[in-house]
């Protein structure tokens, strides 16, 4: 069940455009039309799909502190986690050309459509951010690793199908001229995220009804405080630990 | 500015207005709104691209005439990341708060559009000195929109810049706050950064008209 849980936290609560805002840049240059936009998102799904759990093993097998154990004992002090970057985007970087290789071969048209932005795909932030994410949240198996890679690109997908949609129709309406096409698109965005956070309360489950009294904009600017309050203790501690 | 030339003041004077990384060609948004809720983060985040878009230029622009073409991208990104591992370690180092404010954004640096961006048009076909200024010229450019949205969003959001409360103290009812002013927590929250950089353009536009898309 937890399979299900991840993949529609990932869709919904963590969305990547409407909570992250990563791959933003395409996301706003793609959305002009539907059709590519449709065609794009695809690619981000599949290169998503594909990359997680990849980095996963990476990151489980080489990267982390203690990683290196299968190697031998004497390797089990290696942190080699600062090599993270460099690995994560090579590993994307290959994927990517393998994906426009694929693309070119089986779709011609799809790839002329979608240009320059194939290969930019390699570094749109939301790749390289569900990997990242993929760590700092320390998802635990490999299984899990790929619902959240695909869970994270239809949650993608749905956020430049919606917002391609909405640009083609308001063509017809009346936004003012220095709002038009940039301007209008983050502010639509923007709207857009509010909404998506009322998915913040899906997953408290039915019985904690007391619970979801609490609403959630309390509860979010609460969480970043304290985040902040739990890093400077562990300044503090560290400071203690050196003198 | 009496040191440089025309061309190359200009390098660093366009992208504050007319050639803005984030307003005008759209690039680096990503990290732009996701850290912005606080002033601080903010600069250290336009110090880090800073960083990282100046040295870099100056590396790719000194390898250009090296480079193969069909390997570029990974050279370039090879470039990048290593200066971003620097200014991660450096800021996990000095300032281990901010680094968790900042969390997974300092590593998508790498994958900012305005570093790839300005390698690919710039770097690769100019010279180092050139290619230095046009960096820091468009880190500043990107740095002026984040401090704009980190400097409304802190100050609206939670009566503090740089964590100095600067409206009145709000639990014990001074300055603003007594005459019931109250945060505007929803400010600290993501979308609205996508609302203010909405609303910068917008008065950007208006006051460049030439900048307005055609339909």
């Amino acid at each position: 069940m937890e399979h299900l849980e991840l993949f529609f936290k990932s869709i919904f609560i963590d969305n990547m455009v409407f909570a992250t805002f990563l791959g933003m840049c395409s996301y706003l240059a793609v959305s002009k039309k539907v059709a590519t936009a449709v065609g794009l998102g695809a690619a981000v799904i599949f290169v998503l799909a594909v990359t997680v759990p990849l980095n996963w093993l990476l990151d489980q097998y080489i990267l982390q502190p203690g990683a290196l154990k299968w190697l031998g004992a004497e390797y089990a002090e290696y942190d080699l986690s600062f090599l993270s970057f460099i690995m994560f985007i090579a590993t994307i970087a290959t994927m990517v050309q393998l994906v426009e290789i694929i693309v070119e071969k089986f779709s011609p048209s799809l790839y002329n459509s979608l240009g320059i932005f194939l290969p930019l795909i390699a570094v749109n932030c939301a790749i390289l951010g569900g990997s990242l994410f993929m760590q700092s949240r320390e998802i635990p198996t490999l299984g899990l690793s790929l619902t959240y890679g695909v869970g994270s690109g239809i949650g993608w997908f749905l956020a430049i199908l919606a917002i391609s949609a909405i640009r083609e129709k308001i063509r017809y309406s009346n936004v003012p001229p220095a709002l038009r096409g940039l301007g209008i698109t983050f502010i639509i965005t923007g709207l857009m995220a509010i909404g998506f956070m009322s998915f913040g309360g899906m997953l408290t489950g039915g019985d904690e009804e007391k619970k979801e009294e609490k609403p959630t904009i309390e509860a979010k600017v609460e969480k970043e405080v304290l985040k902040k309050e739990e890093a400077k203790v562990i300044v503090a501690e560290n400071t203690n630990i050196n003198e | 500015m009496g040191l440089l030339s025309k061309k190359d003041a200009a390098l660093l004077t366009d992208p504050l207005a007319d050639n803005n990384p984030i307003t005008i060609q759209v690039l680096g948004i990503c990290s732009a709104l996701a850290i912005t809720a606080e002033l601080k983060a903010s600069i250290v985040m336009a110090v880090s691209v800073m960083f990282v878009l100046g040295l870099g230029n100056v590396v790719i622009s000194l390898m250009r005439n090296i480079i193969p073409s069909k390997i570029r991208i990974i050279v370039q990104l090879i470039v990048v990341a290593t200066l971003v591992i620097i200014v991660d370690l450096v800021l996990k180092a000095f300032a281990y708060e901010l680094s968790k404010t900042l969390s997974v954004f300092v590593g998508l640096i790498i994958t900012n559009c305005i570093i790839m961006g300005r390698f690919e048009a710039f770097a690769l076909g100019n010279k180092p000195w050139r290619s230095f200024l046009d960096g820091i010229g468009n880190a500043v450019g990107y740095g002026v929109i984040l401090i704009v949205v980190g400097f409304f969003r802190e100050l609206l959001g939670s009566g503090t810049l740089l964590g100095f409360k600067v409206l009145g103290d709000p639990i014990e009812k001074t300055g603003l706050y007594s005459i019931g002013y109250e945060n505007n927590g929803f400010m600290l929250l993501s979308p609205m950064a996508l609302i203010v950089v909405g609303i910068i353009i917008w008065i950007q536009r208006s006051r460049n008209t030439s900048l307005i898309e055609e339909n």
